[in-house]
């Protein structure tokens, strides 16, 4: 029977009541007295030198309160970056700095330039369009290699455009070399992880409120971790105490990634305001959001794959050019090193792995964390290079991967990460099963009989989520910790608020957390209430983004709950007499072992508040406790995908006839929740797979800048989904045995459908052995033709 | 988007005498307009709805057996008024867009606009239609002068279009895969005269007649008679979403399409 409530429950999401019925609370909605709205004018070049900027008609314009330009931000910070990576021969990355607004020079199309601030937004408008530059446009560099070798430079006071040249493990560099001269087989592919635009669907907002009386800074802002917001912005941009500065993330609508960095127009609001002395709001329109979202993935690389003559994988070898934009954004420097690196053992026991990776400046809008980030990019490489050597070779591709899977645990990867569990047989095992790969060639023939040609392609992917150890990202080059925080207050009549440093922005917090408060104590669920995205009321946290929320931020709150049931056990044996050894918590009831006597949750909690009968002497009253957790590893999802795709030879359009997801997500706490997780992540990985792509001219321009040419995924483009998380091997270092379920889909789709779509191919006499994303009708047809 | 007057009236002589003054626009269902003049592209002083004149709405027959359609009759309306007399014209209709677009697109407006993607030119060009303005009657061929290029006249508006049946007829869509315009689009319509194949979506010039196409449906009404037929890649366009070359092939794969639907 599967249960109704608790951990293992599908509880209905609750807070989905007031996003259905339109009464979320969004950024957007927060509209306070005396407000004025800023319009940034923003470069339409993709590099120049600024000459002049005339803001003199503009200023004297209806409604305009005041214009800033980059010279009000000299002497003000610039936006931070939030890793430090170093390079193979030892030295720092190259860090350019990131004005708020652009000084002396545009590097992407949409950098701003001018901040108009009025009565309106239409005001601000008119008033950006009245302002008159002198710009002196400047070759652009779009192309990485290009920009490595000799091409403009983004930067006038960097070196070169190379952000970093990384390898890893470098010490191994040579015992790889060595491995493949002696390969039996190698096998070379080159390939384009393409550039991706995150798309939630609320575009990003800022409102800036400043108290002349008192001082004190608020903002809000549509943000993954209003914690960190509040130390990159305080501390680094605008000098401000985070005592003196709050900041709230309210109901966020999606992020993806894209809402977790710190980004000019929210330090620009919060300046503004106190500059004018009047609340500031920015909301994003969607083509703004198109240039200035940081942008995701962006990967050219070369992967090569060493073999006995067995198939026993025995070196790989990676170069991958890795875009970064025009400027750091926050994280951009760890997503193509160490969450990419780090996975590209995959789900096998290769026993040596070089990765090199060259971080690029061009003149395109910056790139960082996009669901997966730099995951997805290692097992795209990957699964796509091992299923070109199983065709080489001509070994099963199923039965390639099995032969080189890990089987025992804790594994050590030669890329510095030790998986503490897992079992890759038994997902694999059970996607062949629920995919019915045994009848594939019976629909295979049916197919054909239509005239559509159908292939079979399988991915097994292994993630590092439960983001992440403090003190071995910190050795990596982060500037922050990444532990989190639960502070959980239990009030007089038994209810209790839970406030956490995540933060959901969809992804079911407000219900799956009650679930595993209620297990532990036995109460309802619904006596239990999440609050988060605002630093006024909740711990120092790091938010929510690398599928860390339940994995590290579920174990903030088992670990303050445990306090909270320690000390309520200690004044239950005071209501009963007993010794607090003997006292069992079952159903919300305190009884002492053995005997018939108990107490209540609720008398226990009241007596907490009301101290008449209670151990004053040994016992502080009340009952509120706080929790930090910092995992002690990663944890390590992993499964094996399935896809199923009909190819029209006439059109080239591809369409998945089935895709079979088997995940080993640990424990699960609601299972329609991860269902609902691992559907939204195989629908992004597939628009990736099929239709999503972001692409510049070679001036800089975005030629995909509005849905009309960026190719969202539409219900009608994805399958029915058969999901199964059936096989559980619990994370061996987390309270919960829990690994993070919210980037899977995302990271395991693409290789899936690209080997699919060549396997589709191969089967019809095309030598096709691989094509880029997105597999468009056009470009699967030239590809057949080519 | 910058301040307009609208206006709204209710007689075809009322628009003509709105349109006349400075920089006014007429608007049908604001598809194309409306998002324009959001990205400030566009900045009417005046937009004149079409929507309000009972005269340019609605379906019917006329005594040669045309299907009439007001110039401000929405997608959604063709598409459901159309189906007994004009089922692929219907059909063309009710695949246009979303349901969004459906209700308030005005095929008048999209006729006046000549997206090169839109679905509407295609139909108008494979059945000969006639373009009723407020002035004239300007047939189909004539019409359609090349991307967002018509014979109409400043402040000439499009009052009916007329529309004979075909004893056959089919439209063919290849999505663009973002905005799920004709990547390209073939209509096809067999007359007792001869067979009309009007291709949109795929040329630099416009919805166009495929005349080689047309010879050889027109002898054998089959998708096999045009297949050694090939239209060139010269003059096809090339985007993100196709090459000229695959434009062209895909005019061939979907004018066989609808001929074989056709029936």
């Amino acid at each position: 029977m599967p249960k109704d409530s608790g951990i293992g429950a599908s509880s209905k999401r609750r807070e989905d009541v007031r996003f259905l019925t339109g009464r979320g609370k969004y950024t957007d909605d927060i509209n306070l007295r005396g407000q004025a709205y800023v319009h940034f004018l923003r470069s339409d070049v993709a590099h120049g030198r600024i000459n002049g900027i005339d803001t003199g008609e503009a200023a004297a314009m209806p409604g305009v309160v005041r214009i800033f330009t980059g010279a009000d931000f000299e002497g003000v910070g610039g936006l931070p970056c939030g890793w430090q990576v170093t390079d193979r021969h030892g030295n720092p990355m190259q860090e350019p700095a990131h004005p708020i607004l652009a000084q002396g020079k545009v590097r992407h199309v949409g950098d701003p330039i001018a901040a108009v601030v009025a009565d309106s937004y239409a005001q601000a408008r008119d008033a950006a369009e009245a302002i008159v530059l002198d710009i002196e446009e400047l070759p652009a560099v779009i192309d990485m290699k290009a920009a490595v070798e000799g091409g403009p430079k983004v930067h006038d006071d960097l070196e070169s455009n190379l952000c970093y040249d990384w390898g890893f493990v470098e010490e191994n560099k040579d015992a790889v070399n060595a491995a493949f001269e002696a390969a039996a087989h190698v096998t070379t592919l080159e390939l384009k992880n393409q550039r991706l635009v995150a798309n939630p669907m609320e575009p990003r907002v800022a409102v800036g409120d400043y108290a002349p009386g008192t001082g004190d800074s608020t903002l809000y802002t549509t943000s993954q971790n209003p914690h960190v917001i509040r130390l990159l912005m305080g501390a680094f941009v605008l000098g401000i105490p985070e005592h003196k500065l709050r900041v709230v993330a309210p109901d966020v609508g999606g992020g993806f990634g894209s809402k977790i960095f710190h980004y000019a127009e929210e330090a620009f609001c919060t300046f503004a305001a106190k500059a004018i002395e009047r609340p500031v709001k920015w909301t994003s329109s969607r083509s703004e959001a198109f240039m200035s979202d940081a942008h995701g993935r962006d990967h050219v690389t070369k992967i090569e794959l060493a073999l006995d003559a067995d198939g026993m994988f025995q070196a790989i070898r990676t170069e991958t050019f890795a875009n970064m934009g025009a400027y750091l954004s926050t994280f951009a420097p760890s997503v193509p090193t160490w969450l990419h690196g780090t996975l590209m053992a995959g789900n096998y026991k290769t026993p040596l792995i070089y990765v090199n990776v060259k971080a690029v400046f061009t003149n395109t809008v910056p790139v960082d964390a996009y669901r997966g980030a730099g995951r997805p990019e290692a097992t795209f490489q990957l699964e796509r290079v091992i299923d070109k050597a199983a065709r080489e070779m001509g070994i099963d591709p199923v039965e390639l991967r099995r032969k080189n899977f890990i089987t025992e645990f804790p594994y050590a990867t030669p890329v510095a990460v030790e998986y503490d569990t897992g079992d890759y047989n038994a997902t694999l095992d059970k996607a062949l099963e629920v995919a019915d790969v045994s009848g594939f060639e019976a629909r295979r023939a049916a197919s054909a009989a239509k005239g559509k040609w159908r292939g079979l392609g399988l991915n097994c992917y292994i993630e590092a989520c439960g983001i992440a150890p403090s003190a071995l990202v910190g050795q990596l080059g982060a500037r922050a910790g990444l532990y989190e925080s639960a502070t959980v207050r239990v009030n007089a009549t038994g209810g209790l608020v839970v406030m956490t440093g995540s933060h959901s922005h969809g992804q079911g917090h407000e219900t799956a957390f009650p679930q595993v408060i209620a297990e532990m104590i036995g109460i309802d669920e619904s006596m239990i209430e999440i609050v988060h995205g605002d630093t006024a009321n909740s711990p120092m946290g790091m938010g929510t983004y690398g599928s860390r929320s339940l994995a590290v931020g579920g174990s903030a709150m088992v670990r303050a709950t445990e306090k909270i049931i320690n000390k309520a056990k200690k004044i239950a044996a005071h209501l009963l007499e007993a010794s607090d050894a003997d006292i069992e918590l079952k159903d919300g009831q305190f009884s002492v072992a053995g005997t018939d006597k108990s107490v209540a949750w609720g008398d226990v909690t009241l007596a907490a508040y009301v101290p008449h009968n209670y151990p004053l002497e040994d016992l502080e009253p009340g009952l509120e406790e706080t929790a930090f957790y910092d995992p002690s590893n990663f944890t390590y999802p992993a499964g094996t995908y399935i896809c199923e795709v009909e190819v029209d030879p006439d059109t080239g359009k591809v369409s998945i006839e089935r895709f079979t997801a088997a995940d080993d997500f640990g424990n699960v706490v609601n299972p329609m929740i991860v269902e609902g997780q691992v559907h939204g992540g195989l629908a992004q990985g597939i628009g990736q797979a099929l239709l999503e792509s972001c692409v510049y001219d070679a001036n800089g321009q975005i030629l995909s800048a509005s849905y009309m040419d960026y190719a969202m995924p539409r219900a009608d483009d994805v399958p029915y989904y058969s999901v199964d998380h059936s096989c559980q091997t619990p994370c061996t270092h987390n309270p919960l045995g829990v690994k993070g379920c919210g980037e899977a889909g995302a990271i395991g789709s693409p290789p899936a459908v690209v080997n699919a779509v060549v396997d589709a191919l191969q089967r019809n006499g095309k030598d096709v052995t691989h094509i880029d994303m997105p597999l468009s009708p056009a470009r699967v047809w030239a590809a057949m033709n080519g | 988007m910058h301040n307009f007057e609208l206006v709204k009236p209710t007689t075809i002589a009322d628009a003509v005498a709105a349109l006349s003054g400075e920089d006014a626009q007429a608007l049908g269902g604001g598809q194309t307009l409306i998002p324009t003049m959001k990205q400030r592209l566009a900045a009417p002083t005046t937009l004149v709805s079409t929507t309000g004149i009972s005269e340019m709405q609605g379906v019917c027959v006329d005594d040669a057996g045309r299907v009439c359609i007001g110039g401000a009759t929405t997608h959604a309306t063709v598409a459901a008024e159309a189906a007994a007399h004009y089922p692929g014209l219907a059909a063309l209709a009710g695949g246009i867009g979303d349901p969004a677009v459906r209700n308030r697109g005005t095929i008048g407006g999209s006729l006046a606009n000549n997206d090169p993607s839109a679905c509407y030119p295609s139909a108008a060009l494979g059945s000969g239609a006639t373009i009723v303005t407020n002035s004239r009657e300007i047939a189909a061929d004539d019409f359609f002068q090349g991307m967002f290029e018509t014979a109409l006249e400043e402040g000439e508006i499009i009052t009916e279009v007329k529309f004979p049946v075909p004893q056959a007829s089919n439209y063919q869509k290849f999505l663009q895969p973002a905005s799920r315009f004709a990547l390209v689009g073939v209509f096809v319509a067999r007359y007792a005269d001869g067979v009309r194949v009007a291709v949109t979506g795929a040329s630099e010039s416009g919805v166009f007649r495929w005349s080689e196409a047309e010879a050889a449906l027109s002898d054998s009404f089959a998708a096999s008679a045009i297949g050694g037929l090939s239209v060139p890649a010269d003059g096809m366009i090339g985007d993100l979403h196709g090459t000229p070359e695959y434009r062209a092939h895909l005019i061939g794969v979907m004018t066989g399409r609808a001929v074989a639907a056709a029936g």
